[in-house]
């Protein structure tokens, strides 16, 4: 080894050793935490403190030590907790884990606060918002936080009869002649189109109508043209659709083109896609309660209401507005966070842009819906 | 693999015309054979010899004694097109010639390409069919032959047509009946037939009525038997929308169809208008007045 070398050896071993030392001594949060197991929380010495403290232990699902943190524990089980938060039967929220949480002081007394707690999940699906208004009370110098468990809503034991239609499929065998008939794909229809220039780029939205007597699966995509006939960009309409379409069934789809310049585009190609598969007219979701909200904030609130006697996992809403011609200049859509029981609503919300809002003459909502053991 | 074998034989074929021409060998081939049929071929000369017969689908050999016939059964030779026939003697070729295979004019077997599978009633020229004509070797027949199409709808009523082919394809076009149900749609050439059936469904409901009554808490909304314009019942399954407006709130249903009617609970509200569609179709409007 050349003296050079040695020097910058012994220079990387000093700074090494400094840098343990000063690591040691003087630990980030995060470091110590991991290394001996400390908490990264702060005392509960103020409202905020407390709730910040329980929104960082659920992200982080530590659900004993948040529990054991509430000073209402005693109303309820450690299991209702979690499932308060995670949901009593498989749902969306199931799958979702918490991205990051914030808490906003609403009042605060001597001894009791509020503080709004919002907790911000995260799914394959996009995420969704969890608003809790808190009521904590002091106790010494901590602040503890009574949580509002949302109690599990029982469905009274009953028997549902159901007679719903089922359509299942039988194709034409591998060992037929060529000339032999295989059964027609569903005739599908895009019933209105129109694209929208915003700043996020290019939407294409319209309505896609199943005018044949069996069930479809269907997608729609789109291919932006240049003024040369060359292509710009194709997408397709991914979940901003209902896939399955029963007989005269409309679905709402909205396409996007992030970046894309409608002023670019001389003509746009639509290829509708349908595929005879087996379905169910079950289950049947009514759409209760449709209040369209103006601006500012506009949205459409209702209520999901399942009529059917099986629990749906997960519903997505979409839902088409129209202006006063008629004509859809919107389609939003919302995945509902927890399961829909038989006949118990659960609410909804969809947004819609504020530079549209004013334009919102009308609106039509469809549902979406999975089951454990569909597939999706 | 097979052009390879007629390009060898015939080369050699070449080579050696000359000299059996001279020693008075030769063959006598049929111009034309119908598929499948018996024939044979007529050699002159002395002394044993083979006989090859190649084409696009087959290849034979028959040891024969130059001078007599060479004979081939019916079903030796059965795939249509151009062969070639080569007579060797010891290791030269003495004689050769080439001769058509033709399909058997009498069909055997239809190709019957019927599209779609379903559509609805009351379309004109909505259905097609397109035939395909082959012997009973699977040969297509191209000569020109009339093959008729008939199509029978529930209501008992026939179409009929008939197509004389060409290139061996025919082809027509029918219209779907005013009833629901399953046509036979059969086409025939000679004493080949084939039958496809086409399922008719009924179109769009044509006329959509509701009515309501109301049930407890709620208005029991219910429709009309749901029929297209030409009368057959829309099918079970089909959806029907429901929509309730009050005082700028609204609710809408999606239900299918059953036993011919769509019915749905809603809510009770003094006022409120209810409508109802299907697809594209719009039916009629009522305004809630609480029972009045």
């Amino acid at each position: 080894m050349n003296k050079g070398g040695a020097v910058l050896a012994a220079a990387i071993f000093v700074a090494t050793a400094a840098f343990v030392a000063i690591g040691t001594l003087h630990p980030v949060a995060s470091a110590d935490y991991f290394a001996r197991g400390r908490t990264l929380l702060r005392p509960s010495s103020t409202p905020e403190a407390a709730v910040e403290n329980l929104g960082s232990e659920i992200r982080l699902e530590q659900w004993q030590k948040a529990y054991s943190s509430l000073g209402n524990k005693a109303e309820f089980t450690e299991n209702e907790f979690v499932h308060d938060l995670t949901g009593y039967y498989p749902s969306l929220r199931t799958y979702a884990t918490v991205n990051s949480v914030e808490a906003h002081p609403l009042h605060a007394t001597a001894d009791t606060a509020e503080v709004q707690l919002i907790l911000h999940w995260s799914t394959v699906v996009g995420g969704f918002v969890d608003t809790r208004d808190l009521h904590l009370v002091r106790n010494g110098d901590r602040w503890a936080v009574d949580w509002p468990l949302v109690k599990r809503q029982h469905v009274p034991p009953q028997v549902i009869p159901v007679n719903y239609l089922r359509w299942d499929v039988i194709y034409r065998g591998p060992g037929d002649d060529w000339g032999a008939q295989d059964v027609e794909a569903p005739h599908v229809r895009i019933v209105d189109m129109h694209p929208e220039n915003r700043a996020e780029g290019v939407f294409v939205l319209g309505e896609l109508l199943n005018e044949d007597v069996v069930p479809a699966f269907v997608s729609v995509r789109a291919t932006l043209l240049g003024k040369s006939g060359a292509t710009i960009a194709s997408e397709g309409s991914f979940d901003m659709i209902r896939h399955t379409l029963l007989p005269k069934q409309v679905t709402p789809f909205l396409i996007r083109f992030p970046n894309a310049d409608l002023s670019k585009v001389t003509s746009i190609r639509m290829d509708p896609l349908s595929v005879l598969v087996p379905a169910s007219a079950d289950p049947v979701i009514e759409v209760q309660n449709q209040k369209y909200n103006p601006a500012p904030g506009a949205s459409l609130t209702g209520d999901l209401v399942n009529e059917s006697g099986q629990t749906v996992n997960i519903a997505h809403v979409l839902t088409a507005f129209y202006d006063k011609t008629g004509q859809v200049i919107w389609v939003g859509g919302q995945y509902v966070d927890r399961a829909l029981l038989p006949q118990t609503p659960v609410p909804f919300e969809i947004h819609v842009p504020e530079d549209l809002a004013r334009r919102v003459s009308g609106e039509r909502t469809i549902t979406a819906t999975y089951g454990l053991g569909d597939s999706m | 693999m097979r052009g390879g074998i007629s390009f060898v034989l015939g080369a050699l074929a070449l080579a050696a015309l000359q000299a059996s021409v001279a020693a008075g060998e030769s063959m006598t081939i049929p111009k034309q054979v119908t598929a499948g049929s018996a024939f044979s071929i007529q050699t002159t000369g002395s002394g044993p010899a083979v006989l090859y017969v190649a084409g696009p689908g087959q290849a034979l050999s028959r040891n024969v004694q130059m001078g007599e016939p060479a004979s081939f059964a019916s079903g030796a030779l059965h795939q249509a097109g151009h062969y070639l026939a080569v007579l060797v003697k010891g290791s030269s070729p003495v004689a050769d010639g080439s001769f058509d295979v033709v399909p058997a004019n009498q069909p055997a077997k239809l190709s019957f390409l019927a599209k779609p599978s379903r559509l609805p009633v009351g379309l004109r020229n909505g259905i097609s069919g397109s035939v395909y004509v082959f012997d009973a070797y699977g040969n297509l027949i191209t000569t020109p032959l009339p093959v008729s199409f008939a199509l029978s709808t529930p209501s008992g009523a026939v179409q009929k047509r008939v197509v004389t082919t060409q290139n061996g394809a025919a082809s027509t076009q029918m219209d779907s009946g005013a009833k629901e149900g399953a046509a036979k749609f059969i086409a025939q050439a000679g004493a080949a037939t084939s039958t496809r059936v086409i399922e008719q469904v009924p179109g769009d409901p044509c006329t959509l009525q509701m009515s309501v009554q109301p049930s407890g808490q709620q208005l029991s909304v219910q429709t009309a038997p749901v029929r297209d314009c030409s009368g057959n019942a829309v099918p079970d399954g089909t959806i029907v929308s429901f929509t309730e407006k009050y005082n700028g709130i609204q609710s809408t249903v999606d239900v299918p169809i059953k036993r011919g009617v769509a019915q749905v609970e809603m809510p009770a509200r003094p006022g409120a208008t209810i409508s109802v569609a299907s697809g594209v179709v719009a039916g009629n409007e009522i305004r809630w007045e609480g029972g009045r």
